[in-house]
């Protein structure tokens, strides 16, 4: 089983996107997929990526659900910011923010989450301080958004990639 | 009376999403730099998918679909390809 | 649009606002390209098209054909999904780029961002 499947949630992915690309759950179908999905993990094993430990489905869910209510509260803030400039002085900057975060995998996440997020994007990270310098539309107070950073995303990803 | 509602709502939306490109068109003309240029090619490609979504809605056709999904997927490898062509001045190292 | 017409008006009208909004929000993106005034303010404007915008259309769409076929239709679900993971992936390549060609060219906006804040120290909270 382990050597079938090395990667079963990759071959799980790839199945479900096989069966929602052809809009059926017919045996034919559900074959081909399992056949892909199968040849799609071993070809994975072939790379031997770094296998990232994660942990926790009950944080990954609480963080997704996070970040889906700040993707749509930052759309409207962004919105509002776009919609009248005018009357609004030069609030954007970078910012730099120290990580604990050392995980390669939950940087990535880390990196997706706030360049995904509108108002926010992930600018570099140096890696030997492990410095994020991140570029902030409304950057009214710093000690605020380093707050956000910290507890909201870093400490959740702490946890799940630990 | 939901059809004509659906229909009115649709075409509102196709009519926003024509005026989000003509935006998009306009920066990437303008530029005034390359990384502005490259930026407004991602923002009128994800534009253009939402366009096919919403003919396919008025269509209810499935097709549709299919060209919203090969529009995204060529759009991101385009944009990557460009952003990665700015960064070394070169695609393949 | 004559497919639509055995549709409940409830569900006609949430579809029809779900598409909508999700226009709106991409066109306001669309607008902070114009809007905006430096490279690094626009970045943030598309992404309310990629990430909201497209996932109320999406919503709309996987309605809409739900309701007219009368089975689950999911597969604007791999769009989602798609999108979801590609835009950040281009966003932080051309943020990367855009300040690679800044330091090319002599300046460093990142760098003179960090130094304000090197007035006051971000401290990171104890934990």
């Amino acid at each position: 089983m382990k050597r079938l499947l090395p990667f079963p949630l990759l071959s799980l992915a790839l199945l479900a996107t096989w069966l929602l690309l052809n809009q059926t759950l017919a045996a034919g179908h559900v074959l081909l997929g399992a056949v892909i999905a199968v040849g799609g993990g071993l070809a994975l094993a072939l790379l031997q990526p770094p296998g990232p430990m994660v942990r926790r489905p009950a944080a990954i869910a609480a963080l997704a659900w996070l970040v889906l209510v700040d993707i749509v509260r930052s759309n409207v803030a962004v919105a509002r910011i776009v919609i009248n400039p005018g009357h609004r002085r030069q609030t954007s900057g970078f910012l730099d923010i120290p990580l604990e975060l050392r995980d390669p995998a939950g940087l990535a996440v880390l990196a997706c989450i706030i360049t995904a997020t509108p108002g926010t994007a992930w600018a570099r990270y140096d890696s030997a301080q492990s410095v994020l310098t991140m570029h902030i539309l409304d950057l009214v107070d710093e000690d605020t958004w380093i707050r956000t950073i910290k507890d909201r995303y870093e400490r959740r990803l702490l946890e799940i990639f630990g | 009376m939901s059809a004509t509602l659906l229909a009115g709502a649709i075409a509102f939306a196709q009519v926003l999403l024509a005026l989000a490109m003509a935006c998009a068109a306009f920066r990437l003309l303008r530029g005034p730099r390359a990384q502005d240029r490259v930026l407004a090619l991602d923002t009128l490609y994800v534009a253009a998918m939402l366009l096919m979504l919403t003919f396919g809605m008025r269509e209810a056709n499935a097709l549709y679909f299919e060209a919203a999904l090969v529009i995204g997927m060529l759009g991101f490898v385009a944009t990557a390809a460009l952003a990665k062509f700015l960064l070394r001045g070169e695609v393949i190292e | 649009m004559s497919h639509a017409a055995g549709l409940p008006s409830f569900v006609a009208f949430v579809i029809a606002l779900l598409v909508v909004l999700g226009a709106v929000l991409t066109l306001i993106g669309a607008l902070g390209l114009l809007r905006l005034r430096s490279f690094y303010d626009r970045v943030h404007a598309p992404t309310l098209g990629t990430t909201l915008g497209t996932g109320l259309v999406l919503i709309a769409s996987l309605t809409l054909f739900s309701a007219l076929q009368s089975r689950p239709v999911l597969h604007e679900i791999l769009i989602g999904v798609f999108m979801t993971i590609t835009t950040p992936v281009t966003f932080m390549l051309l943020v990367r780029a855009a300040l690679h060609r800044d330091r090319s060219a002599g300046r460093d906006p990142a760098a003179e961002g960090a130094s304000r804040s090197q007035g006051r120290p971000p401290e990171p909270r104890p934990e």
